[in-house]
């Protein structure tokens, strides 16, 4: 698989971020602009994921979180993260990032503190995830950047759908 | 070894792409429109995918006729012969269906269609920044790919 200089990439994200904060003026707007470019990443990406890692289907939501997890991160991160916290229903669940890449070099400057740097990853993951069928929410719940000790994603599974005949039967 | 044709539908039914290299009996022989054409391939192999998973002898608690399928959940069928053509099918998790036909005595093409998918399809058209995911797409650096990956398989 092809691959790019880490601190290239990493700084090629924060001009992104940087000039998004410039455009927009509104740090709501731009957690919502970064999930937005993560979406359309994602359902990009999942096919790509799917072709080089030759994945089958997932037999669950627990395995899609796995698979998201320590195939999905490591393809396009080089890191990993582990799958903690599930609810009781097994319909939440956490992602906890051992390590970061998109925060080298990162320090969120005052007035910043509500802005959710890598909400990008979550949009992607929502993206990704729709793309097979299964709806999520997700959220940046803790970040180092803004003081937390850990990077966690919160994933919530919305629905799990089944595949269907597309047409009506008069079209 | 003949290639005819060959398709990209995606879970929305929407024919992606169409090419076709050799078709003797050409579309309006057959069933009139190319959008019929399209719709009634995906209305075939759709089908045949339900037929197949409701017909499966192992595997428990399976699917009932016509009943909603779980992704991945149900079989499949990778191809079907005829003593005219043979057609070839793929489908990824994400809805992606990758359709060949080619002549009957050609073998298992289940590898070259994961190849077409994971490093044509991906390539050429997903990372092309100005193709909307889910919009059909005409894209000769594709189709270029394409032939030529058959034409070094020797499949054409």
């Amino acid at each position: 698989m092809e691959t790019i200089n880490s601190e290239i990439f990493t700084l090629m994200y924060g001009s992104i971020v940087r000039q998004l904060i410039t455009d927009l003026e509104d740090i709501t707007e731009v957690n919502k602009q970064l999930d937005t470019m993560g979406y359309n990443i994602g359902v990009r990406l999942i096919d790509e994921f799917l072709a080089k890692s030759r994945t089958a289907a997932c037999t669950d939501f627990r395995d899609s979180t796995e698979k998201v997890a320590k195939v999905g991160f490591r393809m396009f991160l080089n890191t990993t993260a582990n799958v903690t916290n599930w609810n009781p229903e097994g319909t939440e669940c956490s992602l906890v990032l051992e390590d970061n890449p998109l925060t080298d070099f990162v320090e969120l400057p005052e007035g910043c503190s509500k802005l959710k740097y890598c909400n990008v990853l979550c949009g992607v993951i929502r993206g990704a995830l729709e793309m097979v069928n299964v709806q999520v929410e997700c959220d940046f719940a803790k970040d180092t950047l803004r003081g937390d000790e850990l990077n966690e994603i919160r994933l919530k599974l919305i629905s799990e759908g089944t595949e269907a005949y597309p047409f009506k039967d008069d079209d | 070894m003949v290639c005819y044709n060959f398709y990209i539908f995606n879970r929305q039914g929407t024919c992606l792409c169409y090419h076709e290299w050799q078709r003797p009996k050409s579309v309006k022989q057959g069933a009139g429109t190319p959008s019929d054409d399209q719709k009634m391939m995906f209305g075939l192999f759709f089908s045949l995918k339900t037929f197949a998973a409701a017909m499966d002898p192992r595997t428990e608690n399976k699917a009932q006729l016509g009943g909603p399928l779980r992704i991945g959940g149900a079989c499949t069928f990778h191809s079907y012969a005829t003593n005219n053509y043979k057609l070839h099918f793929l489908e990824s998790p994400s809805g992606i269906k990758i359709i060949l036909n080619t002549s009957p005595e050609i073998g298992d093409l289940r590898d070259h269609l994961s190849t077409i998918y994971g490093s044509i399809y991906v390539e050429y058209v997903l990372k092309n920044p100005v193709y909307m995911p889910g919009k059909p797409f005409r894209c000769q650096y594709f189709i270029g790919a394409l032939t030529k990956y058959l034409q070094d398989c020797r499949l054409t």
